[in-house]
């Protein structure tokens, strides 16, 4: 593919990273007083990415027209469709974040740019075709994370947050390239495409196995699954909330379609030999996910043992193997990542009357008598997360768990179906407080323009109308599923 | 009226109430209710005058493909016309149970309890197997919020038991229905209850359904939800889950368990009898000993519901008809008697039996009615419960002549705690100072009371009203289960009293014609 070509498909990245560097300059020069307005330009720039994007999203399912640059990035529907997820979660963090950080006198001009660079790290992670594109993609994206957990410097917990994620980040990229270096020594290349050649020449070597195994266990700690979860609900608390927003969209949809990738054409040639490793995480994410939150007092907590819980709900997709548990994992993607952008709008709307956030959940009490919208739309929020029918969140996991049953994984389906129950429980906590109890009278605090359409706009595509999307999501995961199985 | 999609406007209906009555206060939010669920009542006895007894299996048939992996498919047979007939009847009434009683938030209860109705509907409607199980979980939402915003002192404990129980039940079902559409390659019901699966899967088939279905039910021992969230619910919300929310178990076993897997069912029947006859004769005693009259009821309700599996279990005609001529009368009785019970908790707030005695004195109307509903409790002939027990244990009889007679101890039994309570609510001495005071019955309790008594009169006298309509359906399903018929004990000759029915219901629907 000639070089012109492949400069014409990466659109959105040189756009994205063309007007970060110019945003860099205007940073330089105007300063934090600046930062609104850079906030505005890159979400503008995100907008623009994400419609660059779409055209990739219905085309067809990939082939050779989709490898860029030799092989090195992949410029296909499932790309686009994480692309757009990515997108999504990165521009609502750019929404919600300038009046968060300016009562704190904390807005930086380098906020919305490294929110930028995070996901322009992230576009080329999802377009990965080669394992050392994945990595410098994956270390874009890292680098400017750490940076942002740490943000609001004068809390000692939002530097915790940044120094326990970069610690266990740094861990977690060493393991990665471990993986990266046995299975580059025992194929011979780094290339997806060369690897799934080599490796489908007959059974696993040993070496390659393990080459897998770390490159897997790297990547479950991006994707927070048990038991490489640890760090999950530290960072999610101590993180700025519109960080934590962003962290648990767009990294999180990253970094699973990431795992996708790998697994499914990296790795597609072994199935069976990878997919007791993913069983295993989503049973085990799925359970640690919905007992640690039980006791969690803190809604930030709770969301992070929630997002653990659901990601083992999208691995059984991925253990399924197929394109209809890839689809399936997509389409439950795309609905937790709108979910999460809701929970996070009625989070960062809960405030004091001086304005300052309220994170403790006792706090909530009686939430559904003084700010009766706001009680509803988390109610909705936390049923969805449930997968309650009729909300929409019950849908990812109906998707998912047909997918398993399809691929005659009954008993896998079965146990972390009956699981989900746990989760349920304090699932159903929080809706108690906010329903049941007297009031606390806590929340006083008016909510920001922004942030309450947000809540509302993703509050309608969680109810029970979400569900007339489902033809087309359900097409679109399919069409960007499909592209992962077409490997020429 | 074909064409004229009746279905979803009595699903829509309620739901532009709940929507209405979310914003307004307590005086418009009731009124609301009570038009909402007036005109889905009125639109089910236009759904039973149009109903075509003897015509096609499934009629008021809509389809339209809204989404992807299931349809919008809603239509009903003869079974299903009963039980949402039952539904909306009772749904005024709850109304009016609350009338007055809810004081806070009534806005939102009345919201939620429109809600309740649509999905309770839906349940019944549905011809697609995950928008029936959609609606069917659903339905824990609207009643947990009643459980635990309405309900009495211990009612937190009582919401997340009621929530959590359901739930697991459910959860197990779903992966089963995966499995059969997978299997089957439609998610259309009618289809789904002519497939036949492999036996070897059906038994694994059954038994998740029967997890969600023996949960609903409640079917003795996974019954303990039920007395706590009878006795912590609003007396509304003890109505519709008395009167409608148990019946989604024996629908249950009525459309799916029997017809799909009828081998399983056979190969169960025995299961499902032992823990019948336990669940009537342990649940009765623990009746007896109660002092909380809404718990007493709600034990009783475990037992009748014990009498409604043994007669489904009981593979043939007369234990199927039965069974839902046990499942309607005990909505409106059990629903009457809850509704009775409220009256008086009205007034004085306690449901201690002991805090009461004598009412027959200062409430004598309220004594006759209470009366009335606790003798078709009871099963006295004349009274809807005896049409249904009868018919029921009549049909298990020819199977098993032991179940039969255990089972019927339950009468004994029921006459026993329900005479009991009676006698120490109702009769006796006037022993408590303000329990004599209380004032008879007023003009709301007396409309709530009177078409409850007269149906219960209605389907004790002349249960061919009822039974008509879902003749057919159950004679297909008795066909369909015929295969797999366990050998009874009883050795039944088969006479010529098939066609006398057949003639009885040409007879019926000539006559339900005419009076059209």
């Amino acid at each position: 593919m000639d070089f012109a070509h492949s400069l014409a498909a990466i659109s959105a990245e040189e756009l994205i990273s063309g007007a970060g560097l110019v945003l860099l300059l205007v940073a330089a020069w105007g300063g934090d007083k600046a930062a609104r307005a850079i906030s505005v330009a890159a979400l503008v720039v995100l907008v623009a990415a994400a419609a660059l994007a779409v055209p990739a999203l219905a085309g067809g399912v990939g082939g050779k027209a989709a490898f860029v640059f030799d092989g090195q990035l992949r410029v296909d529907a499932f790309a686009s469709f994480a692309k757009l997820l990515i997108y999504l979660g990165a521009g609502v963090t750019l929404i919600v974040a300038p009046s968060f950080f300016e009562r704190f006198n904390a807005l930086r001009a380098e906020f919305p740019l490294l929110v930028l660079f995070a996901a322009l790290g992230m576009g080329i992670m999802v377009s990965a075709g080669d394992l050392l594109t994945l990595y410098i993609g994956l270390e874009l994206n890292s680098l400017a994370s750490y940076v942002l957990a740490a943000m609001l410097r004068s809390d000692g917990r939002s530097a915790e947050a940044g120094l326990k994620y970069f610690v266990l980040g740094s861990l977690a990229s060493g393991i990665l390239l471990y993986g990266v270096s046995l299975t580059y020594g025992f194929t011979g290349t780094t290339s997806f495409e060369g690897i799934r050649t080599a490796l489908s020449a007959g059974p696993l070597s040993i070496g390659a196995t393990f080459g897998m195994v770390f490159v897997f266990a790297g990547l479950a700690f991006k994707i927070s699954a048990a038991p490489f979860h640890m760090w999950t609900p530290d960072v999610y608390e101590g993180s700025p909330t519109p960080v934590t927003t962003f962290f648990a969209t767009a990294p999180k949809a990253a970094a699973l379609a990431l795992l996708m990738r790998v697994s499914l054409d990296a790795f597609g040639a072994h199935v069976s030999a990878w997919n007791q490793i993913v069983i295993f995480a989503s049973l085990f994410s799925i359970i640690i996910g919905a007992l640690g939150a039980i006791t969690q007092n803190n809604i930030k907590r709770l969301l992070a043992y929630s997002s653990i819980n659901n990601v083992g709900f999208m691995l059984i997709g991925l253990a399924a193997g197929t394109p209809a548990g890839a689809s399936a994992m997509l389409v439950y993607l795309a609905i937790y990542v709108v979910t999460s952008v809701a929970g996070f709008a009625a989070v960062l709307l809960l405030r004091d009357e001086n304005g300052d956030p309220i994170e403790a959940i006792s706090d909530m009490a009686g939430l559904s008598r003084t700010r009766p919208g706001l009680a509803a739309a988390l109610a909705i929020v936390m049923f969805s997360l449930a997968g309650i029918p009729p909300l929409f969140g019950f849908w990812g996991k109906f998707v998912v768990f047909q997918a398993a049953v399809q691929a005659h994984l009954v008993l896998l389906a079965a146990v972390g179906i009956a699981a989900s129950v746990i989760g349920a429980f304090y699932y159903l906590k929080v809706v108690k407080v906010l329903y049941f109890d007297e009031p606390a009278d806590k929340v006083r605090g008016n909510g920001d323009f922004a942030n309450t359409v947000l809540l509302a706009l993703a509050s309608i595509a969680i109810s029970p109308l979400g569900y007339l999307g489902t033809k087309w999501l359900g097409g679109l995961a399919g069409n960007a599923a499909a592209a992962l199985f077409h490997v020429v | 009226m074909t064409g004229f999609p009746i279905l979803s406007l009595m699903l829509l209906v309620p739901l532009v109430g709940a929507v209405l009555c979310l914003k307004s206060g307590r005086e418009t939010a009731r009124v609301v209710a009570l038009i909402a669920t007036l005109i889905d009542f009125a639109l089910g006895v236009v759904l039973w005058t149009h109903f075509d007894i003897g015509g096609a299996q499934w009629q008021f048939q809509e389809h339209a493909a809204l989404f992807s992996g299931f349809d919008w498919k809603l239509g009903i047979d003869g079974i299903a016309l009963l039980l949402i007939v039952l539904t909306v009847f009772l749904m005024p009434i709850c109304i009016g149970a609350s009338w007055n009683s809810i004081e806070k938030r009534a806005g939102e209860y009345y919201a939620a309890f429109l809600l309740t109705e649509t999905l309770l509907l839906g349940v019944f409607v549905a011809q697609d197997l995950f928008l029936f199980y959609i609606m069917f979980e659903a339905g824990l939402i609207p009643m947990y919020l009643i459980i635990g915003i309405w309900g009495g002192a211990e009612r937190i404990y009582a919401s997340y038991k009621f929530f959590l129980y359901t739930l697991l039940g459910s959860v197990l079902m779903l992966i089963a229905m995966f499995w059969m559409v997978n299997e089957a390659g439609t998610t259309d019901i009618p289809t789904l209850m002519a497939y036949n699966f492999p036996p070897a899967a059906q038994t694994w088939l059954f038994l998740a359904f029967f997890a969600s279905f023996a949960v609903k039910m409640p079917m003795w021992p996974f019954h303990t939800w039920l007395p706590d969230a009878h006795v912590q619910a609003p007396t509304g919300g003890s109505v519709i889950l008395a009167g409608v929310l148990l019946k989604m178990g024996g629908y249950g076993f009525i459309r799916f368990s029997l017809p799909m897997f009828p081998v399983a069912s056979a190969h169960f029947a025995p299961l499902i009898w032992g823990l019948s006859m336990a669940a009537v004769v342990i649940t009765s005693l623990i009746a007896l000993v109660q002092n909380d009259m809404k718990k007493l009821i709600a034990y009783s309700s475990v037992a009748h519901m014990a009498i409604v599996t043994v007669g489904l279990f009981a593979f043939n005609r007369q234990g199927l008809e039965g069974s839902m001529i046990v499942m309607l009368s005990h909505g409106i009785v059990s629903g009457a008697l809850f509704l009775g019970v409220g009256v008086i908790y009205d007034r004085l707030h306690t449901r201690e039996i002991t805090r009461y005695g004598g009412l027959a004195v200062n409430m004598p109307y309220y004594a006759l009615f209470f009366m009335l509903f606790t003798m078709a409790s009871i099963g006295l002939p004349g009274t809807s419960g005896f049409v249904g027990e009868f018919l029921s244990l009549l049909g298990v009889y020819q199977e098993s002549s032991w179940v039969a007679l255990i089972a019927t101890t339950g009468i004994i039994l029921g006459a026993a705690y329900m005479l009991y309570l009676y006698r120490r609510v109702i009769f006796g001495e006037q022993a408590n100072a303000d329990a004599a005071k209380l004032p008879d019955l007023d003009f709301r309790e007396w409309a709530m009371m009177i078409p409850l008594a007269a149906v219960v009169l209605w389907m004790g006298v002349y249960p061919e009203s009822f039974l008509a309509p879902m003749r057919k359906d159950i004679g297909a399903l008795e066909a369909r289960v015929a295969m797999a018929k366990p050998k009874g004990d009883a050795d039944v000759k088969t006479g010529a009293e098939r066609t006398a029915t057949a003639a009885a219901a040409a007879l019926a629907s000539a006559q339900l014609k005419g009076a059209k």
